[in-house]
């Protein structure tokens, strides 16, 4: 069914001495249905202006983005998405906040704690169900970031390099658990990254970009089988392949 | 913060220590060494006039007067200054057209109002009352307007995408809840500079009863030992404000925020 497919995306903001400077320029790519894809790329080269561009928070000067045949023009309850900072409301308890969505919708407060508690479980933490998101740690607080933006069941969740602020090994930690919500849940995502590590770990296929301004520059499909091991020389070797082609082709002239 | 808690409870007798001891202190000063009532009255002389002043029953009428002007002022104050502070920190244009009318009126202290109470308002409580507001209406509308200038994109754009986005919800749901610790400060403050004019607003006879008014009229009778009582009584019903403040609402609506306060 759904498919997310973007076209010729361009992006400019006015710099002060009156010239203009080109974040995105011409991107264009598709993405499948229940497919997970990371898009990497350094700082700057524009890969949160592409993300926000497709959850609709900003609008491109032209090009298109189309989810499920309607083109997006603003936010919508169809795609959800993880920021890269911390993005709890933290005047609500975890399940009022993975509940938010659906108290929008008007949905009784019996109703809405039933689904939030399902996406509570998901992420394994029950036990944290009327904490403040001050008492969570870092990684528990992206875990229940993702909860929320999975309760309204968007058909394509963005992730803005969501584990970019904690520690190498809680990162791992929550890969293997977003993996595994991911089989779950089979929804398509668009996560981005500068790790090469972590694309190669989560990726079905990476699409990497070069900076300023941003352009795609290649499509690489990660064949590993799940689970994969980060330690295993196979994974090492697609590591090696993509560090290649960042260095021969992808970085800045 | 429950550490802080523990170490205040089980302190809590040394400022009791302090307190005796700065009675014991005034009583010999008074008593023995200046022995002058009318320069300084001792504590048990003030403990004396209180007794008296309770007999007569007034008192209860003078704290009566005093929160009705106290309500008046800062219910203006709230009902006035939270909507400003709200709409200048929601729209940068209103803040722009609104702004340097309140930075050219604030400096002006409540108390040069006086005149202008009394010719637009009589010798009512709405007189003392306005006083009042002019004093706590500014920390209300600066704390709400820097509380809601200062929301988190963040917080508005991932209501944004769980479909928050008329702007009323977006003010009710996100906007306010995140600034209402600046706002409660600000009230708090308020409320602090607000009981600091009620002195003065009853100086000028606005009502035959009042905690500021009682004081003056025992100044004028010379009866030190029942000014220092209404001095007393000022300062208590304005400690129980921010006890509220501290034990009530903080505990109550600001809870989420003990872990980042630690």
């Amino acid at each position: 069914m759904g498919n997310l497919e973007v076209r010729d995306l361009d992006q400019s903001f006015p710099r002060e001495d009156g010239s203009t400077l080109t974040v995105l320029d011409h991107v264009s790519f598709d993405v499948k249905d229940k497919e997970f894809v990371c898009i990497l790329g350094s700082s700057g080269c524009g890969k949160t202006t592409l993300l926000r561009l497709i959850a609709g928070l900003d609008t491109a000067r032209s090009g298109s983005i189309i989810l499920e045949g309607e083109k997006i023009t603003g936010t919508s309850p169809k795609v959800g998405f993880v920021f890269q900072e911390y993005s709890l409301f933290p005047w609500r308890t975890v399940i009022d906040n993975i509940a938010f969505g659906l108290e929008m919708k008007g949905v009784s407060k019996e109703d809405r704690y039933m689904v939030a508690e399902r996406y509570l479980d998901l992420i394994n933490l029950a036990q944290f169900r009327d904490s403040f998101p001050s008492e969570l740690s870092g990684g528990m607080r992206q875990r229940v970031a993702v909860a929320r933006a999975l309760t309204l069941d968007p058909v394509l969740l963005l992730m803005d390099e969501p584990f970019g602020a904690l520690d190498a090994q809680t990162r791992n930690m929550l890969q293997k658990e977003l993996l595994q919500i991911w089989e779950k849940t089979k929804k398509m995502i668009v996560f981005i990254t500068h790790s090469v590590d972590e694309a190669v770990y989560l990726a079905d296929r990476i699409i990497v970009m070069t900076p300023r301004p941003g352009r795609i520059c290649r499509n690489f499909e990660v064949q590993l089988p799940r689970p994969r091991d980060r330690t295993s020389v196979e994974f090492a070797q697609v590591r090696r392949e993509v560090l290649d082609l960042i260095n021969q082709n992808c970085s800045i002239q | 913060m429950g550490r802080h808690l523990a170490k205040n409870g089980k302190d809590w007798w040394l400022g009791a220590v302090a307190v005796l001891l700065a009675l014991v202190i005034w009583q010999i000063v008074a008593a023995v060494i200046i022995r002058y009532p009318f320069i300084l009255p001792a504590p048990t002389d003030v403990l004396a006039a209180f007794i008296s002043l309770l007999q007569d029953g007034d008192v209860f009428l003078d704290i009566e007067t005093s929160l009705i002007h106290f309500a008046i002022g800062i219910g203006l104050a709230l009902l006035v200054g939270i909507p400003i502070g709200i709409i200048m920190g929601w729209s940068r244009r209103i803040e722009s057209f609104v702004d340097p009318l309140i930075e050219l009126l604030r400096p002006i202290p409540p108390l040069a109002w006086i005149p202008f109470a009394i010719i637009w308002f009589g010798l009512t409580s709405f007189s003392a009352g306005f006083i009042i507001f002019v004093g706590s209406v500014f920390p209300i509308i600066i704390n709400t307007y820097s509380g809601f200038r200062g929301v988190p994109r963040v917080f508005v754009e991932a209501g944004k995408m769980l479909g928050c986005t008329k702007t009323w919800d977006q003010v009710r749901y996100i906007a306010f809840p995140s600034a209402l610790p600046s706002v409660a400060a600000g009230i708090r403050i308020a409320t602090g500079v607000g009981w600091m004019c009620l002195v003065a607003a009853e100086l000028f006879g606005v009502s035959n009863y009042g905690l500021g008014q009682k004081l003056w009229f025992f100044y004028s009778l010379h009866q030190m030992d029942s000014v220092v009582v209404y001095m007393i009584l000022l300062g208590i019903i304005g400690l129980a404000f921010d006890m509220i403040f501290r034990y009530y609402v903080d505990r109550h609506f600001l809870k989420w925020r003990t872990g980042e306060v630690a």
